[in-house]
């Protein structure tokens, strides 16, 4: 299986003022076409940060990111974001859908980006909320669906343009055990069936057992 | 679901706020085209001035008379087609709040001075030929509901006593710039009766009016009227009609200053008002911003959300603003004499002046929240808490 996401020599540091705060230093990882990677380790170890660098949201201070062949450290903001338009998906901690918009209108907005008929769109915002079972749910509001139904939508806002990798923020932390559990298996089914490659940061050891390799960061270095 | 559909939803998200924004802009157009109204309307005289007319007043003061001598005179220099004269009667017609030109006029030649002032042929030579009949302009004919045949009584002030005019005609504007709302009777009459009960003031004139053959010869033929008469009892001081007008507009010119500067000040409001929504709306949506960067939406698109929004919100609000008013300026109108301002309407470089405010408040309110948006980087627009 071929490398999908090459990460060489990255450091990345923020300024408080004057002062250099370090997140990461020196990590360098490789993560396979088609793996399930969680991201472990206590809060300010730098996985969301590591996370941020390989779905192009963030750039390293030093070092190379490659992904699917890409290296988005080297691009600039608009060539970044269609990068990010056409190669990742993204699932959120806290689902960040747009409260004005009906799941079907949430699921649709990456697809505004491409040239696709208006028909066409439909028939991949159905197909995808049909995958997450949420056929039923099309035009109800964030606001009328549970939380875990949510994070549904937003996970068939991430898959709808069929990306490269799915990146996932503690994709389970603000649900209830059974909303967590089922959108693990969702996710472990994405990866074993439509063979996509997941890279989630998670502290909850349940959640990280699904993955098929776990890394740990600790005080920005992988352990 | 289209971009524009988007923009919609977005500004709707805070139906009251959207709401009290678009009420706040509207009626700050409204004030903005009623002040501009009214100022157009104070120059409506200078506008529908006529570059081959001259007006001849006494030197001293508007107020002063010149000799009626004086006609023959003016007539006889080179370049004058026709001299036609007026003066000035007042007095009271029901309501003395209720202000219209009345004005004795020269029978003969006041409509070859006036062509803008309609009248069919018959309604010309009927006037021509009674001398107590008057002529009304069609405004204040329908205001007072009168019509030929009927009988004006106005109680006299300058020129005192009980005055019976039998109307003649009723004349109707050429030019949506002609005063509609002046009362013309014989100049004739007026001297007759100056002349049974006060002769002093019999063979007045208030001004002539010359109108003459080439307006480039205006300023030439002014200097020879004005020297004809120097060194006179009445000394006169001859200018174009143009001149004249903007002479009375002059004097009330501070006022005119202030409500051209206030009419500024309302769309500065304006953009405080739109602009303090925007800021707010933006700034409620950090996370949401940062979630379509994150989906590729790229500068021009973020710009267009909330650019769009804005100028959605202004052009409501302005569109309302410029609906209603003209049904408002229509009510104004009645709480003011109509001749007061003769020519009282919303021009179209006011409903230019007021769209184009509008949009270009849209898109100035949008500046600020459009630049916070996208100096956020994805990374901080995710950990703001608003």
């Amino acid at each position: 299986m071929s490398s999908i996401i090459n990460i060489q020599n990255v450091s990345k540091s923020y300024w408080r003022d004057s002062l250099e705060i370090p997140v990461l230093n020196d990590i360098t990882i490789n993560v396979q076409e088609g793996d399930f990677l969680a991201l472990m380790g206590p809060s300010g170890s730098g996985k969301t940060t590591l996370l941020n660098l390989i779905a192009g949201i963030d750039k390293p201070t030093k070092g190379t990111v490659i992904v699917a062949d890409t290296d988005i450290s080297k691009l600039g903001e608009s060539a970044l974001a269609k990068w990010r338009a056409n190669s990742v998906g993204f699932i959120f901690q806290f689902y960040n859908l747009i409260p004005v918009l009906t799941a079907f209108e949430n699921v649709e907005l990456p697809l505004l980006l491409t040239k696709l008929s208006k028909e066409r769109r439909k028939k991949q915002v159905e197909t995808a909320l049909s995958l997450v079972g949420l056929g039923d749910r099309m035009y109800h509001y964030p606001k009328q669906l549970s939380g875990g139904q949510e994070q549904r939508v937003a996970i068939a806002r991430a898959i709808v343009t069929d990306p490269v990798i799915l990146v996932a923020d503690e994709p389970t932390g603000d649900l209830d055990r059974n909303s967590a559990s089922e959108i693990l298996i969702l996710m472990e089914r994405l990866n074993n069936e439509f063979k996509k490659t997941i890279i989630m940061v998670t502290h909850d050891p349940h959640a990280a057992e699904k993955a098929k390799q776990i890394r740990h960061l600790e005080k920005g270095d992988l352990v | 679901m289209k971009v524009l559909k988007l923009i919609l939803k977005n500004a709707l998200r805070h139906k009251l706020r959207t709401t009290l924004t678009i009420f706040g802009i509207s009626i700050a157009v409204i004030a903005f085209v009623l002040l501009r109204t009214v100022v157009t309307a104070w120059y409506a005289g200078v506008e529908a001035s006529s570059a081959n007319r001259l007006i001849v007043r006494q030197a001293i003061s508007f107020i002063f008379p010149l000799p009626y001598a004086y006609k023959d005179k003016i007539a006889s220099i080179p370049g004058v087609e026709t001299v036609s004269f007026a003066n000035w009667f007042q007095g009271v017609y029901i309501d003395k709040n209720q202000f219209f030109a009345r004005l004795a006029v020269d029978a003969e030649t006041v409509f070859d001075v006036y062509p803008e002032f309609l009248l069919t042929k018959s309604e010309l030579e009927n006037f021509r030929l009674e001398r107590n009949s008057c002529i009304l302009g069609q405004d204040i004919a329908k205001q007072y509901n009168l019509k030929i045949g009927d009988v004006m009584t106005i109680e006299g002030d300058i020129y005192p006593g009980r005055w019976n005019f039998v109307i003649r005609g009723i004349y109707r504007p050429r030019d949506n710039t002609t005063d509609a709302t002046q009362m013309l009777f014989h100049w004739n009459y007026l001297d007759e009766r100056m002349r049974q009960e006060a002769p002093v003031r019999a063979g007045d004139v208030g001004w002539y009016i010359v109108k003459i053959k080439d307006p480039n010869q205006s300023a030439s033929i002014s200097q020879q009227v004005d020297a004809l008469f120097k060194n006179s009892r009445s000394e006169t001081k001859t200018e174009t009609e143009r001149a004249f007008q903007q002479g009375f507009v002059q004097s009330t010119s501070a006022i005119i200053t202030s409500m051209n500067v206030l009419s500024f000040v309302i769309i500065g409001i304006i953009l405080l008002v739109l602009g303090n929504t925007m800021i707010m709306s933006a700034r409620e949506r950090t996370r949401e911003f940062a979630v379509f960067k994150t989906l590729g939406f790229s500068t021009f698109h973020l710009t267009g959300l909330i650019g769009g929004e804005s100028l959605l919100i202004s052009a409501l609000g302005g569109g309302l603003g410029l609906f209603l008013s003209f049904p408002i300026i229509e009510a104004f109108q009645t709480f003011i004499p109509k001749g007061f301002f003769p020519i009282f309407r919303v021009e179209p470089i006011t409903i230019i002046f007021a769209i184009a405010s509008a949009l270009l408040i849209g898109l100035v309110a949008a500046i600020f929240p459009i630049q916070k948006a996208l100096r956020t980087s994805i990374v901080e627009g995710f950990r703001f808490v608003g």
